[in-house]
């Protein structure tokens, strides 16, 4: 059961040890040894033995169990709230227009809702060729068992190849749900998408391990293949309301005796939520700002460049700013034009919150902070110092 | 009432670091601990438990032997019944596979009224397991819960949003994921610890559960990791030098001449 | 000897380290400051049954053993001394006499509440001319109409002002020298019974340290403990048990500024390297590690001992000698690796090597543990 070391095979590259995300591999007199302890039997082994030295069941798996040639097209879960697209969708559909494209197939945005085909033009605008619209007056509000009860009829009507669905607080709840009423496979909250151009399958790349190693997940046997997709990560495409498609009218049927979970009601938070994910200029502290006041200045420096304090996660544990400021692997993933890093070392966790941003500014007393080998402007001094001239320079 | 709470044995990925010459994860010394949001969704139905002492609580865990410190630890906290589903069989299980081996165990013990999980774990992150399982036991969800009130059998929840949150009800029997707004998870008492290496952890494999083969292991798991490695950063940008002010007039005009600002 | 610890002590350890880690370490710097005793902490400690570890469950103890009481005491003490000497007081200086010497009706009355939590407990043995030579008291206790009426006073009494239950120590027979001493359990509401001054300390300065003013205070009878002229043996075999208390404080304490020391060195950079890298502080820190982890093997094997019923009171005092010394040495050379910034409060070290000190004095001064082991060499 799980996976084997052919001896006579083994190299001893030691590329299997790297790949192993549970450190289950070790070299024995230059040959690999497996540790079935330790040993998950995930497999990211076989994948990296350019020797074909390691064998596992999941290689010889069996084949598809259905006509997987039936399955075409991509598709985008467009979630809709209080019938308006949430801005992840039109990222999702940048996204999808390259893998249809290179697949040279359509790519569609599902919708459910009540009254929403009006919202198909938007969806057109941002690249989609069909939007199939699915209406019920029980669909006007989220809810796990009205969703998912007609996705599946939909999804087992017209048979999408790929589903792509954007990892919010909603999406990662309807993905797995649906994923397993289909008994498909889902990866989670997907950093990168590409097409492998031979096996024509999605390759889903995502963070594991907090963040420190990255994974990309095939599902080869099933269909459609699925993934939740981080959002801020993928890139929309500019809008262009010249474009338009067909409008597909879904087929199911729901009821209410369907639907086991009642909202009563949506509260928006009272408190001043941050949009991180969507601010453009990002202005964030770290352990060097010391205090809770210094955000102050963080705050002043934002203002003047119309953008919103962030911050790293020792400064939320020290009680100096609220979570919903929090940039990294427990935080936010952002991606804004200018993130101005000031007092933030650059722990792992941090980084992998904030490295794609489109220009990195970081301000830290120690020239080595791992911070500094990231961003494209460092500038090795006193945060308060450094902020107030930025502040007067900027104010010109 | 009965609830059964899953927790998972993770890794602390907050002590994993990456060698910097070799590009791998260093593991030595990273200790194991109980999921972090698990531990919330423990907590949750011992505050249940504190309010009325006939409810009792079973955790279940999925994973090798030595996870059973985790059902240990989650006994010292107040659960009364452990059980650990572990199996080679069960290896190299995607979301899939496990949510399907964990509701069969789940089956097997019978008799519950609150499925908790903890919203995602920290060595993978899926937030996949909890409706997976919710879905295969065919019971309501509610994910990201950050308040939970009881009145009989029926529960009102809040269930997180980006920008606020829902207030949803469900009758028991229903599934919820809990995540670190919801509580303050307590400690292991030391007297806890003393009764919890008291009782019987029981062993969930085979054996007892006896699931068709192509819903469990790494063969009949949906997806398969194709590759892995190690995240890269960016390579080195412009370091700006001289007194605050020369760096700043400098900063303000690079930035204006790409367009940042 | 063994120290492969069992699973539950791992477990005790990995828990209270937790908690240490997240609720005590937080809060050390301010407590310090501020001189201020952690009754919140107290609270919490009781909660989790860190307050009655090495005793059974039927008086509410947690059932344990002494080396998981040992390990508890030494992670407290590596986040905040203070927190660990509250606990170390009340477990092995008040609770421990009680179930020790103490009848069943005592022990039914005293230990649940102790064991629990819902009371503190101190000791009461010195006085102002009678600390290392406990034999020298001057606090008298003489039974009038069925009652024991004690007169005097003690100093530097660990959890004075919070405590609820002290066992405490009188003359009821100066005649007879050491044999005229006898041990007494007095509850703080017992009329002429105060508190006095409060003690401002180099270190552990949230820790409460008191005088207790006795003036004709009325002891009932049945609230002797042992037999009369039985307290200095009482006082002397708790002192043995303490000790391991104190030493594993001192463990503790230097634990955490070794802790500090290395996670410094790597961080510190001077001559554009972390200083972790000139030898000079490497041998240092060899140094320090090899006396910590020597403090730690005696402090275990005399826990250990105690567990297995077996004379410990020499090895309790060369671990409480020696780990009291490595906690001076190691915290010293702590702040010395830390340079200017040791010196100030901006690091944890400055506290931990005045936290250290008192480890050399209460309990039995080093000179009066050298006097133990000497005498058992000798004997």
């Amino acid at each position: 059961m799980g996976v084997k070391i052919i001896n006579e095979k083994c190299v001893g590259c030691g590329m299997c040890v790297k790949a192993c995300p549970v450190g289950a591999i070790s070299m024995v007199d230059k040959k690999a040894v497996i540790d079935y302890d330790k040993c998950t039997s995930c497999g990211a082994c076989v994948a990296k033995c350019k020797f074909k030295a390691i064998e596992s069941d999941a290689v010889a798996a069996e084949a598809p169990k259905k006509d997987l040639s039936a399955y075409k097209g991509v598709w985008v879960f467009a979630e809709q709230r209080e019938g308006v697209v949430m801005p992840t969708t039109f990222e999702l559909l940048g996204e999808g227009r390259k893998l249809a494209d290179s697949l040279g197939e359509e790519l569609s945005a599902i919708i459910l809702g009540d009254k929403v085909e009006g919202l198909a033009a938007d969806l057109f605008a941002y690249g989609a060729d069909n939007v199939i619209v699915a209406e019920d007056a029980l669909l006007g509000t989220y809810t796990t068992d009205a969703y998912t009860t007609v996705l599946d009829q939909v999804i087992n009507d017209m048979k999408p190849a790929i589903v792509l669905i954007g990892a919010t607080n909603i999406g990662r709840d309807l993905g797995p749900r649906i994923a397993a009423r289909l008994n498909t496979g889902l990866t989670a909250d997907c950093t990168k998408l590409e097409i492998d151009p031979e096996r024509r399958i999605i390759l889903q790349t995502r963070p594991a391990f907090g963040g420190n190693l990255m994974a990309t997940i095939i599902t080869p046997n099933h269909r459609p293949q699925m993934s939740t997709v981080r959002p801020g990560v993928m890139q929309k495409m500019a809008r262009d309301d010249s474009r338009t498609g067909k409008i597909v009218k879904a087929n199911f049927t729901i009821k209410a005796d369907d639907i086991r979970t009642v909202v009563e009601e949506t509260v928006k938070a009272m408190k001043q939520t941050v949009n991180l994910v969507e601010a453009e200029v990002i202005v964030a502290g770290g352990r060097g700002v010391g205090k809770a006041e210094g955000f102050k200045l963080l705050e002043e420096v934002a203002n003047e460049l119309g953008g919103v304090v962030g911050s790293s996660r020792a400064c939320v544990d020290a009680g100096w700013i609220s979570a919903d400021h929090q940039v990294g692997q427990t935080g936010k993933t952002v991606r804004p034009k200018l993130y101005i890093a000031c007092g933030i070392s650059g722990a792992i966790q941090h980084l992998a919150g904030m490295t794609n941003s489109g220009c990195i500014v970081a301000i830290n007393k120690s020239a080595d902070a791992p911070i500094m080998k990231v961003a494209d402007y460092a500038i090795v001094g006193d945060l308060y110092k450094v902020l107030p001239a930025l502040l007067d320079e900027l104010k010109k | 009432m009965n609830i059964i709470v899953c927790v998972k044995q993770v890794p602390d990925t907050a002590e994993v670091r990456i060698d910097p010459v070799k590009k791998t994860l260093i593991r030595d010394g990273v200790p194991s601990i109980i999921n972090p949001d698990d531990k919330n969704a423990l907590e949750a139905a011992l505050k249940i438990k504190d309010a009325d002492k006939d409810v009792k609580i079973t955790v279940v865990c999925m994973g090798p032997p030595p996870a059973e410190v985790a059902l240990r630890e989650a006994l010292a906290m107040g659960a009364d019944e452990a059980y650990l589903v572990s199996g080679r069989e069960y290896g190299g299980s995607d979301t899939w596979a496990t949510s399907n081996i964990i509701s069969e165990a789940i089956k097997y013990i019978g008799n519950y009224d609150i499925v908790f999980c903890g919203r995602q774990a920290i060595d993978g992150d899926t937030a996949q397991v909890g409706p997976q399982i919710a879905e295969r036991l065919d019971l309501p969800q509610i994910t990201y819960v950050q308040d939970i009130k009881m009145d009989g059998d029926k529960i009102t929840v809040q269930r997180a949003l980006e920008d606020g949150y829902q207030v949803i009800s469900v009758k028991t029997p229903c599934l919820l994921t809990c995540i670190k707004e919801l509580n303050e998870p307590r400690y292991a008492s030391i007297p806890g610890i003393y009764t919890a290496y008291q009782k019987e952890v029981k062993v969930l494999s085979q054996n007892e559960l006896n699931i068709p083969a192509d819903r469990i292991g790494l063969t009949s798991s949906p997806t398969n990791v194709h590759d892995t490695f190690t995240a890269e950063t960016k390579g080195a940008g412009v370091v700006l030098t001289g007194s605050e002010k020369e760096v700043s007039v400098a900063l303000v005009e690079n930035l204006k001449a790409k367009h940042v600002i | 000897m063994d120290f492969n610890l069992t699973k539950q002590q791992e477990m005790v350890r990995t828990t209270v380290r937790a908690f240490a880690t997240d609720i005590v370490a937080p809060k050390a710097a301010e407590v310090d400051a501020n001189d201020r005793f952690p009754v919140e902490t107290v609270e919490l400690m009781a909660k989790y049954g860190m307050l009655g570890i090495p005793f059974p469950t039927e008086y509410e103890g947690a059932g344990g053993d002494t080396l998981s009481y040992i390990i508890t005491v030494e992670e407290l003490s590596r986040a905040c001394a203070t927190t660990g000497v509250i606990v170390s007081a009340h477990t092995s200086l008040c609770i421990n006499p009680i179930y020790q010497f103490g009848t069943p009706e005592q022990k039914a009355k005293y230990l649940p509440d102790l064991c629990a939590g819902r009371k503190l407990g101190a000791f009461g043995l010195t006085e102002p001319n009678a600390g290392t030579d406990a034999a020298g008291q001057q606090t008298v206790a003489e039974l009038v109409d069925g009652k024991w009426i004690l007169n005097g006073s003690k100093v530097f009494i660990t959890n004075g002002g919070y405590a609820d239950v002290f066992v405490v120590f009188a003359m009821t027979d100066k005649s007879k020298g050491v044999k005229g001493i006898t041990a007494f359990i007095v509850e703080k509401e017992f009329k002429g019974f105060s508190i006095g001054k409060t003690e401002h300390k180099l270190g552990i300065r949230g820790s409460s340290t008191t005088e207790l003013i006795f003036e004709n205070c009325e002891v009932p009878a049945e609230n002797l403990l042992g037999t009369v002229g039985k307290g200095f043996s009482i006082a002397m075999q708790t002192l043995d048990g303490g000790r391991i208390g104190i030493a594993a404080q001192a463990l503790g304490i230097a634990q955490g500024a070794f802790d500090e020391a290395i996670k410094y060195s790597k961080e510190r950079k001077q001559f554009g390297k972390p200083i972790s890298k000139n030898q000079g502080l490497q041998w240092m820190m060899a140094d320090m590690k090899v006396r910590l982890e020597a403090a730690r093997h005696l402090v275990y094997h005399a826990a250990c001992l105690k567990d297995e019923k077996k004379p410990f009171g020499t090895e309790a005092a060369m671990a409480k000698l020696y780990a009291a010394e490595a906690a001076m040495y190691i915290t010293e050379k702590a702040v010395q690796i830390h340079g200017g910034y040791g010196y100030t409060r901006e690091y944890p070290v400055e506290r931990m090597m005045r936290d250290a000190k008192i480890t050399e004095i209460y309990e039995g001064t080093s000179e009066v543990q050298r006097m133990v082991i000497a005498g058992s060499i000798l004997k």
